[in-house]
């Protein structure tokens, strides 16, 4: 798909003549891309600063025992020290190994993995089917495209308030659920229900993403193609198949793979629909935060920790994603 | 495919009142129907389930707006009740009773000066990844996609300590500066995209009409990327406009609270009170929702416009 040219200078890329020195290589990349670096400059100091410096401080962090208590503080006038020491993995071999491992980490692992999976899933089918829907030539499109971005539009804090509201005890789901003569669940207690509560509403607030995102590009598959495609007799299912399916394939690999980072990493809808309420329906980045941030003594060391191993199973799936998507020779679209 | 709706409850109330608007079919000759078209069935059955997605869409936030007008406090809980004594006092109280303009304020200072900052540093780096093929470009697209990766755990405690050395703890700046590092990885990505879409003959003719390198970028790239800058600006909105453990953290002092984190402060000092909950959530979204129906129309076009390149 890569039409394989270097864009700044017409050459095609891959065959290059051997270059000269490193020394002079890197002088003549400076003298041909300056420009490219002056506008890179600005992302890459930003984030060198606030990310990358936190990071490796972080990483720091993880081999001591800081907490609230022995960190640099100031109580009053008095100005305390650090007074934490280095104490290389032990935290890690306590996250994964040590007495009560299983409950503290191996299971909210394994609820994180099972809740990427259903929310991706649900949010790229459900997206992918309105996509579809949208992508007609149908009466009110437009409107119902309006709608369908809202729940995207709205600040998750307020949306979530509102799930709140409605699935509280005596709120107008279980009502309803009464109406019909149907079991009504306590969405807001009980841990299987958490669980499905918080899959439903991430599904909902994350729907709209893919639904727009899918939308681009079926938009850009060319329609004769289809022509095409019907001239042989393609089913509509074929045409599905073979046309809209490969035609979408960058898109969804770039989509699936934000997707699955972004939900991994959901922070917001669990934390503002549960606070500190359900312990077992704490993905790791809920469960790192509340170690760090919302228990006392805060426990830095550990929640950094916590993050660490976070990024670590991120770095990994996505290598081996993008292992898997050169092998198909697939792209993504970047 | 039309039956992939995820049945969630909140369709079981709704789609009672959900009848499927059926259009009189013309009474006219049969005509052979053209391409793209489809049959009365199917688009019956595509409005049918569009009308339930749009209902489940905006069912929470109407319900929303809708409790926010009780005026008492367990009104949430008899819903019925409400429709008879409307009212906007909660507003008022609201409005009057918390620095609700203060936080306003500080929530448009930080999320108006990170969609601004942020658009453009993404831009430029957007420009420079899609158009030059310096070495290392692919490289530097793997690490903003890291970035996206790092869980706020990690970067809360050495980020206040750095902000704390740099004295921007309980300051815009701050603030917008760490939103920014947040935001710009997937904006930069999706503005390289929307890039890529733009023909490079249009670089080359600036260029060999004497333009320089920024010159192309500022006066013919960004005026022909507007699509993709408002669908950029849109994230960076939302972003910055709902984040909340951030602003929780690096904000002290009370009026410098952002809306996200006001309503939070409000909601455990009033913590029965939910219809005023409900008011301050409805008045937060509205500034959103605004900017939203601003940039709406170039979603679709530029979110994907160059997702489809390889």
């Amino acid at each position: 798909m890569t039409v394989a040219i270097d864009r700044a200078t017409g050459k095609r890329r891959g065959d290059r003549e051997p270059g000269p020195g490193l020394g002079g290589r890197l002088k003549r990349g400076y003298h041909k891309h300056w420009y490219a670096y002056a506008m890179i400059a600005p992302v890459a100091v930003v984030l060198g600063v606030l990310v990358l410096y936190p990071l490796v401080y972080g990483l720091y962090l993880t081999l001591t025992d800081a907490n609230s208590l022995n960190t640099v503080r100031t109580i009053g006038v008095n100005h305390i020290d650090a007074t934490y020491k280095f104490i290389g993995l032990d935290n890690y071999a306590d996250i994964l190994w040590g007495p009560t491992a299983y409950d503290r980490f191996w299971s909210h692992f394994v609820w994180t993995i099972a809740w990427t999976a259903v929310c991706v899933a649900l949010h790229y089918t459900v997206g992918l089917g309105l996509a579809l829907l949208l992508n007609q030539k149908l009466r009110g499109r437009t409107l119902y495209r309006l709608i369908l971005v809202l729940p995207w539009a709205v600040p998750t804090f307020v949306t979530v308030f509102g799930w709140r509201f409605m699935l509280a005890d005596g709120g107008i789901i279980n009502s309803a659920l009464d109406a019909l003569h149907l079991p009504s669940p306590s969405w807001l207690e009980d841990t299987f229900w958490q669980r499905f509560a918080a899959i439903m509403v991430n599904t909902w607030c994350g729907v709209p993403f893919m639904m727009v995102s899918l939308l681009g590009g079926l938009q850009s598959i060319d329609a004769s193609l289809y022509e095409a495609a019907e001239m042989d007799g393609a089913s509509a299912w074929q045409r599905f198949r073979y046309v809209t399916v490969p035609g979408l394939r960058t898109v969804s690999s770039t989509v699936v793979l934000l997707g699955i980072i972004w939900t991994f990493n959901q922070f917001a809808v669990i934390f503002l629909l549960f606070g500190n309420t359900a312990p077992d329906a704490q993905i790791l980045v809920t469960w790192a935060y509340y170690l760090g941030f919302g228990q006392q003594p805060r426990d830095f060391a550990q929640s950094a920790a916590y993050g660490i191993l976070l990024l670590a199973i991120l770095i990994v799936f996505t290598s081996f994603y993008r292992r898997w998507l050169n092998r198909n020779e697939q792209q993504l679209a970047i | 495919m039309s039956t992939s709706t995820a049945p969630t409850p909140a369709s079981a109330p709704v789609s009672k009142e959900n009848p499927v608007k059926a259009p009189k079919a013309p009474k006219a000759p049969r005509r052979v129907r053209r391409r793209g078209e489809t049959g009365l069935a199917g688009s019956l059955a595509s409005h049918g389930v569009l009308t339930v997605a749009s209902l489940i869409a905006l069912f929470p936030i109407l319900w929303l707006v809708y409790l926010s007008l009780g005026p008492d406090k367990d009104d949430y809980l008899h819903p019925g009740g409400i429709w008879d004594k409307m009212t906007f006092a909660n507003y008022t109280f609201v409005l009057e009773h918390t620095k609700f303009f203060d936080w306003l304020k500080s929530s448009l200072i930080v999320t108006l000066g990170t969609t601004a900052i942020g658009v453009l540093i993404a831009a430029t780096t957007g420009y420079a990844v899609s158009r030059m093929r310096f070495p290392g470009y692919k490289k530097f697209m793997w690490v903003l996609l890291v970035t996206q990766m790092f869980p706020v755990a990690v970067l809360m405690v050495p980020m206040y300590q750095i902000l704390s050395d740099l004295k921007l703890i309980d300051n815009y700046f701050g603030l917008v500066l760490v939103y920014c590092t947040t935001v710009i990885p997937y904006s930069a990505w999706l503005l390289k995209g929307y890039f890529d879409t733009i023909p490079f003959e249009i670089d080359e003719a600036g260029r060999v009409d004497g333009l320089t390198p920024f010159g192309t970028f500022f006066r013919l790239i960004l005026p022909l990327a507007k699509p993709g800058l408002a669908v950029a600006a849109f994230y960076n909105f939302l972003t910055a406009f709902s984040e909340v453990a951030f602003a929780s953290t690096f904000m002290l002092s009370d009026d410098k609270y952002t809306l996200a984190v006001g309503l939070q402060s409000f909601v455990s000092e009033h913590d029965a009170q939910r219809n005023l909950m409900a008011a301050t959530a409805v008045l937060i979204a509205l500034p959103a929702a605004a900017f939203f129906y601003l940039v709406q129309k170039n979603l679709v076009t530029g979110l994907t416009a160059g997702g489809t390149k390889g």
